[in-house]
């Protein structure tokens, strides 16, 4: 039988409406919102900063603090407790190396940058929510940055390989399903985040790449308009 | 002959591609890779012959040797006082460098205390960032009553307008001292309710500092806060 349409009538290679603003939360030095679907990021960066405890001050380069937080009330089901478990330590520490490619820190010796991230809402894909969002905060703090970083999830359900899953489809039990965040650095095209959930094929892999490089062409575009709303002169 | 591929004076993100060929050069908040120029940060592009740079719209301050800044003592050395300048790195008052001469066994506290604001001026920051301010010169001091607000700094030269021009005319309305630092934050000194029309304008200028005929707008803005007539003088 195989997946044939999609649950929400998308196409295999469309994303789920996105919608992004940069320079939402006023105290920080640059935020941002993105919304993707029914999933929500909202991203706060502070910084450069003097970092504390000060023995993890690095002469040569700032370092980059990322920190995943979803909300209690953001599933569906039940309460999510809030704070570091092992899963948001690991989605933080991932996130951080995905950004890691484009942020410059050899300008901010013995500081940090901290970039937070908090899902108040959240249907599949809130990694690449989150690294979407912390991109453009990224940039809305001034920080400098050798480019921008988009990210997008490509799964396997069943037999079809889909863009941008969302929780139905992650938890589609009609046949097996592999989710696979991407994280692409826009201008070179470079891979900054790969992690795989379930099986794929070796050629499945390879189109899964080519989808999220496709997808994440649109979704820079989308995070590059965010930026530049809020700047650009009105006349 | 290369090419520009963006326009000048429009807002860039990281990455952006500016121009193509060998024949521009990469300035501030640029970089390039192989016969392209990149930007290296937001901001806006400023084309200069063949030198492309982008100047940044946001951001904490970044000291600079030579700027005049209001900084806050934040902790008190055996030769000096640590200031909080508003960026990731603090700055450092030596006794040597105060307004007048301190003898070795004076009470520090005397001169400047925790918590007090003083205008000073940076003159050395190291490579890693290690910044010196200075309080020899005219006009360094510590700033006694008024009331401090912090602003974004790279919106400071709006603020402090062509050759004075904007702090000036705001100055002449409101009859309040002002003190712009470079680093963001700003002294206002009058009466309590004169005060309250800077900090308004000042805000005004934070928000609108980046869509043309700004000084008309805070003219209009001030005459009508103050009910007074302002009379501009024009810089070439």
């Amino acid at each position: 039988m195989g997946y044939t349409k999609r649950n929400d009538g998308r196409k295999f290679d469309e994303t789920r409406p996105i919608e992004a603003k940069a320079g939402i939360i006023k105290r920080a030095d640059g935020s941002a919102y993105f919304k993707m679907g029914k999933t929500v990021a909202y991203a706060a960066v502070y910084g450069p900063r003097e970092i504390h405890p000060k023995f993890l001050q690095n002469p040569t380069k700032g370092k980059l603090r990322c920190y995943y937080n979803m909300m209690p009330f953001s599933s569906v089901g039940d309460r999510v407790r809030p704070g570091a478990n092992r899963r948001a330590k690991e989605i933080a520490m991932v996130t951080e190396k995905a950004l890691l490619p484009v942020v410059d820190l050899g300008k901010f010796p013995n500081s940090v940058i901290d970039v937070f991230i908090e899902l108040p809402q959240t249907d599949a894909g809130t990694r690449c929510a989150g690294i979407c969002a912390a991109s453009i905060a990224l940039a809305d703090a001034g920080i400098l940055m050798n480019d921008m970083v988009a990210a997008v999830s490509i799964g396997r359900v069943d037999d079809k390989l889909v863009v941008d899953l969302d929780y139905s489809e992650e938890s589609y039990e009609g046949g097996t399903v592999a989710d696979i965040p991407i994280a692409v650095i826009s201008r070179t095209g470079e891979i900054s985040l790969l992690q795989m959930d379930g099986n794929l094929s070796r050629e499945d892999l390879k189109k899964a790449v080519e989808m999220a490089k496709k997808s994440c062409i649109k979704i820079d575009k989308i995070q590059r308009d965010a930026l530049k709303n809020k700047y650009e002169v009105k006349k | 002959m290369g090419k520009l591929l963006v326009e000048d004076k429009t807002i860039v993100t990281p990455g952006e591609e500016l121009a193509e060929g060998m024949d521009f050069l990469p300035a501030e908040g640029t970089f390039r890779d192989k016969d392209k120029i990149i930007s290296s940060g937001l901001g806006l592009v400023n084309v200069n012959g063949r030198v492309i740079k982008t100047i940044s719209v946001s951001g904490r301050y970044i000291p600079k040797s030579g700027d005049t800044i209001i900084a806050k003592v934040t902790n008190i050395l055996m030769s000096g006082w640590i200031l909080d300048i508003g960026s990731a790195y603090s700055a450092v008052l030596s006794v040597k460098e105060a307004k007048d001469f301190i003898r070795r066994d004076a009470d520090l506290t005397r001169y400047y205390n925790i918590g007090d604001y003083i205008i000073t001026d940076i003159i050395m920051v190291t490579s890693q960032r290690l910044v010196d301010a200075s309080m020899k010169g005219p006009g360094m001091r510590k700033l006694i009553g008024g009331r401090i607000i912090n602003v974004n700094c790279h919106k400071v030269p709006r603020i402090i307008g062509k050759k004075g021009s904007m702090v000036s005319m705001i100055k002449n309305a409101t009859d309040c001292s002002i003190i712009v630092g470079q680093n963001g934050v700003i002294w206002i000194n009058g009466s309590p309710e004169n005060e309250i029309i800077v900090v308004k304008t000042i805000k005004k200028i934070e928000q609108e500092a980046h869509i043309s005929g700004l000084t008309d707008r805070i003219k209009a803005f001030l005459e009508k806060e103050t009910n007074k007539k302002i009379n501009i003088e024009r810089v070439e």
